[in-house]
């Protein structure tokens, strides 16, 4: 293993840490609500079909995540974007990803930030597994099939 | 009340993830790639949101109401089980494949990433048919 010091950047990345921490924070003690994108876009997309109430607050949450980069631009260019994956990648990323979240209950927010500053193990056996999963996944793409 | 708080908090949520590095798939797979040439940023991202979490949750579990008057609903689920496991293990393997997980990939939507649009697109079909087609099916076999 070696250390990718060009990219390392673990002010910003702490920084960016704190906010997500605080905006979590937010969410719990002045709305009640976990500020899991898995669990909030889940109940945004039901939604549609069903028409609960408390719904309302899913779909602000996810307007308040699409206004950010509006407001980064304001004050800073937007940090890259480096996608090395093409369309069919893309797509089948997005659906294990989708179906893989609503069935652990969860993605990085939901178990990653909250569940884990819950304590809670079932979080934690989720972020294992799926931290595991995708650093196997990076070995067996880049490594084992990319040859690098 | 709670209407702005969740706009609040979904606008510094978005903003903490363009600061953190999250909404660059090259910056994840560089955290996943241990074998390569590993960039340990994404723990600081993890260690600064979980620092302030701590203290947020120690807050929620000891009061019953949120500012805005709603009930504080916290997960009561303890159970570690094959869903939950699996559930896991089929996300890592998209994040690993894309370097997108769903908060960042709709902010970087947002920014008119079209491959990240194409990514949000297959993430609510796989969403529906877990809630729609898999969950449902389940029901129906536990139920005969």
């Amino acid at each position: 293993m070696s250390v990718d010091w060009n990219h390392f950047t673990p002010l910003a990345s702490l920084a960016g840490g704190v906010a997500i921490g605080v905006a979590a924070a937010l969410y719990v003690l002045g709305a009640g609500r976990i500020a899991g994108i898995a669990g909030i876009v889940g109940s945004a997309l039901q939604s549609l079909r069903t028409r609960p109430s408390n719904a309302m607050l899913s779909w602000l949450f996810i307007a308040g995540l699409a206004l950010a980069p509006w407001c980064w631009r304001f004050v800073a260019p937007l940090p890259a974007m480096r996608v090395d994956v093409g369309a069919a990648g893309l797509i089948a990323a997005g659906l294990l990803v989708g179906f893989g979240v609503r069935l652990g209950n969860g993605c990085t927010s939901g178990h990653g930030v909250c569940g884990l500053s819950r304590l809670s193990l079932r979080s934690l056996a989720n972020v294992i597994a799926f931290m595991g999963a995708g650093a196997v996944t990076v070995f067996v793409l880049r490594h084992l099939i990319g040859g690098t | 009340m709670g209407a702005l708080t969740a706009i609040i908090s979904g606008l510094v949520f978005g903003l903490g993830l363009l600061a953190s590095g999250m909404t660059d798939p090259a910056k994840v797979k560089g955290f996943l790639d241990v074998a390569g040439a590993w960039n340990p940023s994404l723990a600081f991202v993890m260690a600064g949101a979980i620092a302030v979490g701590l203290v947020a949750f120690a807050l929620a579990r000891r009061r019953q109401t949120a500012w805005s008057g709603a009930t504080i609903v916290l997960p009561a689920s303890t159970a570690i089980d094959a869903p939950l496991v699996t559930g896991g293990v089929l996300f890592g393997i998209g994040w690993g494949i894309a370097g997108f997980c769903p908060g960042p990939a709709l902010v970087a939507l947002a920014s008119g990433s079209g491959a990240a649009g194409l990514f949000v697109i297959a993430m609510l079909a796989g969403m529906l048919l877990h809630d729609n087609v898999w969950a449902r099916r389940q029901r129906k076999v536990a139920s005969a």
